[in-house]
């Protein structure tokens, strides 16, 4: 492993998202991995499009926007250092959901969809220790919809 | 049980829907004393009784301050009345926030649309006694922007060192630059001792489980945890039975709960 990749798997590691994954594995995982930078503005992922990424957010801010017509972009989400960003690369048909710009400038981690799947096929085990570490996270993603889409604070009692 | 009158000050358009009330006594001799957590009834004469928190600081407690959402007959009454309009208020009742009791620790004020006027009273005295507290975070989440309650208040409150404020909204459109999301995201991001953390929780019922969820999930054990019940109260003292919650009344032993104490009766649906 060249000391650079070495970095690479310490710091995703580290990350809350893998941590306590197998070295093995996240040998696999830090393959697929490269340092991205998004100047503020700048689309990340669009919606219909092909999943074929997803980011550790290690610096900036990044909105999740849905395109509403006669209402134009509205952001559902922001997303912090730390965040996830992405998660239709994992389930079929790996299309994105939402649109995501950065805010300002933003440092990401960037994994490869197709490596992943990839290695997924060759190691099943490795393809469900992903599935167990995202399955969470789309879980929280979907509740966090669900509360939204609730309207919570728009119902009062009438008095 | 008989209100007092009290004369409108001034009338403060916070959002859209909702304004807070300076109410000052109309005649000699009130007597005004509160705890952070309690609440008033505003009497519209002729028309009806609202059961308001009282939303100022309770070291100085007059004037009176009410944050009223109109909603109502009786609300959109009161938010017309105008300076130098009367209005009845008897009070306070119910329970306070538990704020001596959570010296010492952490403490996490959470609090979701209009859930944050109750809190204030909780703000303004942990500012006044700010060593008292170990790392105190203030986490806010209303529905949009146009919907922030106190906002240039929030923003000061945001500029002390000693306070962790963090804002989020449900969506937003392209002018707003801060976070957007469900208000539990920020207990996420929030810095608190789980073993040694109050927190106090105000909102829709529905926002409180989500936020107690979390809170459990990141190990605040329930017992520290309090939350602010609203139900239809008419007598404030317990005796009509209108806010009955199971073996509780919500005027009388609440509106603040343990959470511990009611968990049992959220999840019992049509209580």
């Amino acid at each position: 492993m060249s000391p650079k990749s070495k970095d690479l798997t310490e710091v995703i590691g580290r990350h809350p998202l893998f941590a306590g994954l197998d070295p093995t594995h996240l040998e696999l995982v830090a393959g697929c991995a490269s340092n991205v930078r998004f100047a503020a503005g700048q689309q990340i992922l669009q919606e219909g499009k092909v999943a074929n990424t997803f980011y550790l957010i290690r610096y900036g801010r990044v909105s999740v926007d849905v395109y509403s017509p006669g209402r134009g972009r509205v952001t559902i989400q922001t997303l912090h250092k730390g965040d996830v960003l992405g998660w239709s690369w994992i389930v079929e048909p790996y299309r994105w959901h939402h649109d995501a710009r950065a805010l300002e400038l933003t440092r990401a981690l960037a994994f490869e969809a197709s490596c992943l799947r990839k290695k997924s096929d060759d190691d099943p085990a490795f393809g469900y220790a992903l599935i167990r570490r995202f399955a969470p996270l789309i879980a929280q993603r979907l509740e966090r919809a669900e509360l939204q889409l609730l309207d919570v604070y728009g119902h009062v009692a009438q008095v | 049980m008989v209100p007092h009158p009290f004369r409108v000050e001034r009338v403060q358009r916070e959002t859209a829907d909702t304004f807070t009330l300076t109410l000052e006594p109309a005649a000699a001799g009130i007597e005004i004393r509160y705890r952070p957590g309690q609440f008033n009834m505003l009497y519209l004469f002729g028309v009806g009784e609202v059961p308001i928190s009282v939303s100022g600081d309770a070291a100085s407690p007059v004037p009176l301050l009410h944050t009223v959402r109109v909603a109502g007959a009786v609300t959109r009454g009161i938010c017309e009345l105008g300076r130098g309009g009367t209005v009845g208020v008897r009070g306070p009742y119910g329970t306070p926030w538990p704020v001596e009791q959570a010296e010492g620790s952490d403490l996490l004020v959470i609090a979701g649309g209009i859930g944050l006027a109750p809190l204030r009273s909780v703000v303004y005295h942990l500012m006044a006694h700010r060593e008292k507290y170990g790392r105190v975070a203030i986490l806010y989440g209303t529905r949009s922007p146009d919907d922030l309650l106190y906002r240039s208040e929030v923003e000061q409150w945001r500029g002390r060192f000693d306070l962790d404020v963090d804002v989020t909204v449900d969506h937003a459109g392209l002018n707003w630059h801060g976070r957007v999301g469900v208000v539990t995201t920020l207990i996420q991001q929030a810095q608190f001792d789980p073993d040694n953390t109050v927190a106090m929780v105000c909102g829709p019922e529905i926002m409180m489980r989500f936020c107690v969820r979390e809170l459990e999930d990141q190990g605040v054990d329930l017992g520290d945890i309090h939350i602010s019940m609203e139900r239809n109260m008419k007598c404030a003292v317990g005796f009509c039975g209108h806010c009955q919650f199971g073996p509780e009344f919500i005027c009388k032993d609440g509106p603040v709960f343990s959470y511990q104490r009611i968990a049992d009766l959220l999840d019992v649906r049509e209580v």
